[in-house]
């Protein structure tokens, strides 16, 4: 049990939040994903990290960002296309980077962070770090030839890399049971040897304990790791979905679970959080976004002269 | 002391393998099997099994791998095959590879070689013959080279391998017994060279149709221009020439429609037209998957004699 997590969990949903009210007044264009109801994957599993470690993620990103470290106001500066953003506004809200934090992304193309982690793994064996290389993909991604793929080539080269998987149950707008002859994640990835764990992803205390075992496993030398994530997107899938495919009773039934009041509730009943503490960090939380929304405000735009800038390393 | 174009690719991977403990070479049968064209026959004795590394038939997983073993601070040589099957690597190359430079803000760079066979005129049949260089040449953030000697055999894949961005290097089974002198110090990869000279037309061309073009350069006075460099082009060379022939024919084994002909063609026509005395012409591949019959696959594929009657339509 520990007060950061909750600080995490909160700092990530105040942040989307103003996102979703910047993309609303046209600060923010483009696709934006939200990570709403998820925030306890990305909390519980950033602090088995080191900061020597690799993370990959995809393009609802913003949250494993945020706790890996890139500053808040880089991320909301990305997103408005600013030159102070993590990516100098050429990659928007898919496609955060940070190379000083290890953090390479920020992929849009489902399954396509997988053999990228493989290849980092393969470069740490190689050259004998010690990194764990973290890659976070969605339930969709198992549909992709990318994922077997990788999966196989981890485990059949014993590549230092963990495999964290966030099934929110909804690819897009397919269910997984509309999508997959088998829907227990772990049995696919154990087709391959490899080690695979599940845990409920709305608790980050259990998220944690599953994502330190594996990484520990990792750092160990005995390969790669596969965890499955059971969370679930409050949110539509972009600002552009209706939601249709699903029921929202299912929403609220999944509301009822969330990562950040039930882990309130917890530390509450515990005696480790008062209202007043809850407050303070709530209140901290806030206030980073707001900081983080005038640097956004303030930043510059590039120059279109600079428009073919960056295309090879000079 | 001459070699073949195989032996230099091989001496190539040797040199680049035992000068940077970064580069490893990854790919379907390079080692064991000793490449399917045993272009890396014997490396995998010489380097050991970690840096001559056989992989699943996973070409999307291991070209990824690729990409990401350059992130981390690797120099990957990924052979692909062939160009055929590099179609199903499609992503890692031009969604990651290709990109990520760019789309980081310049933080990240992908020191990658991909190698990959290509061309057709083996009777391999319609889904071992394709020609894609045009393909890839299109993408910003690759570098694609076309070595059609045995010099630029040897020497490319060094200058590929010094590059910190992505390049990818065609190789023609078609050149592989060809004979000439391997390189005596660096080359580039970033000209177009005078293969031979001439007066009348200038003959444009890469790859396995080199030979092609230098010998009907013999019949109609032709000065051969070896692209070599597909992006980014060099086309200086090109437009030096025509000023003294004033005529141009462009030879490419892609597919006529969107090749790579097309566009040097278009490049012609904005910084040379005042210099022509004829439209620019080309010869390239017939517009139909490349049949197995032996007669049929000559016919689809750019031969010398199209080649000087596509010059002398050009003096009509």
């Amino acid at each position: 049990m520990s007060v950061p997590f909750l600080a995490d969990m909160l700092r990530i949903r105040r942040l989307e939040e103003k996102c979703a009210e910047l993309y609303g007044a046209g600060k923010i264009r483009g696709f934006l994903h939200l990570y709403i109801g998820e925030e306890a994957v990305a909390a519980g599993a950033m602090p088995a990290l080191e900061p020597q470690d690799n993370v990959v993620a995809t393009y609802r990103e913003h949250g494993h960002a945020l706790l890996r470290g890139v500053p808040m106001g880089a991320i909301l500066a990305e997103m408005y296309g600013k030159q102070e953003g993590c990516s100098r506004g050429r990659g928007g809200s898919m496609h955060l980077f940070d190379a000083g934090r290890r953090f390479y992304g920020g992929n849009a193309i489902v399954g396509g962070g997988l053999p990228i982690a493989v290849g980092l793994g393969l470069a740490d064996a190689l050259r004998g770090e010690n990194r764990v290389t973290a890659c976070f993909f969605g339930e969709g991604a198992v549909a992709e030839g990318a994922f077997h793929e990788s999966l196989n080539l981890a485990q059949l080269w014993r590549l230092p890399v963990a495999f964290f998987c966030e099934n929110n149950l909804y690819a897009m707008g397919t269910a997984l049971a509309r999508s997959e002859s088998q829907t227990d994640l772990c049995a696919k990835a154990a087709s391959y040897g490899t080690t695979a764990l599940k845990a409920d992803g709305m608790d980050v205390v259990a998220v944690h304990d599953a994502a330190q075992r594996a990484c520990a496993q990792v750092r160990e030398g005995k390969g790669p790791v596969f965890v499955e994530f059971q969370t679930y997107r409050f949110r539509a899938h972009s600002m552009f979905d209706p939601e249709l495919y699903r029921d929202k009773a299912e929403v609220e039934e999944w509301k009822k679970r969330g990562p950040i009041h039930s882990y309130t509730a917890r530390l509450k009943a515990m005696g480790e959080l008062t209202e007043e503490q809850f407050l303070e960090l709530d209140g901290a939380a806030m206030q980073e976004v707001e900081q983080a929304v005038a640097f956004a405000e303030a930043g510059t735009w590039e120059p279109v002269a600079d428009l073919a800038r960056d295309l090879h390393t000079p | 002391m001459t070699i073949t174009y195989r032996e230099a690719l091989r001496q190539g991977l040797r040199e680049a393998l035992a000068g940077d403990p970064r580069v490893f070479l990854m790919g379907e049968d390079v080692g064991k099997y000793g490449g399917t064209y045993a272009v890396s026959k014997g490396l995998l004795e010489e380097f050991g099994p970690q840096r001559v590394r056989d992989t699943p038939l996973s070409e999307l997983g291991f070209v990824g791998a690729g990409v990401g073993a350059a992130l981390g601070g690797m120099r990957p040589i990924v052979e692909v095959m062939t160009v055929n099957f590099s179609l199903l690597a499609l992503d890692p190359i031009v969604n990651s590879a290709a990109l990520l430079r760019h789309m980081s803000g310049g933080q990240l760079s992908v020191p990658l070689v991909i190698r990959m066979c290509t061309g057709a005129g083996r009777q391999l049949a319609a889904q071992h013959s394709h020609s894609l260089e045009g393909w890839y040449a299109h993408v910003p953030g690759i570098k694609v080279v076309a070595p059609a000697t045995v010099e630029d055999a040897h020497g490319m894949l060094g200058a590929a391998l010094a590059d910190p961005d992505p390049v990818v290097v065609f190789e023609y089974p078609a050149l592989f017994e060809t004979k000439g002198e391997p390189a005596s110090g660096k080359v580039d990869i970033a000209s177009s060279k005078l293969r031979r000279p001439g007066s009348r037309v200038t003959l444009v061309t890469y790859g396995a149709c080199l030979p092609k073009a230098m010998k009907a350069a013999e019949e109609v006075d032709g000065e051969v221009i070896d692209l070599r460099v597909l992006r980014p082009l060099d086309m200086a060379p090109v437009l030096e020439s025509l000023k003294k022939t004033r005529r141009a024919v462009v030879v490419d084994e892609n597919w006529r429609s969107g090749s790579l002909a097309a566009e040097v063609m278009a490049r012609i026509m904005e910084q040379g037209f005042y210099d022509l005395d004829a439209p620019v012409a080309r010869v390239c591949s017939e517009e139909v998957p490349v049949p197995y019959a032996r007669h049929l696959e000559e016919a689809a594929l750019p031969q010398p004699e199209k080649i000087v009657a596509a010059v002398k339509g050009l003096f009509a």
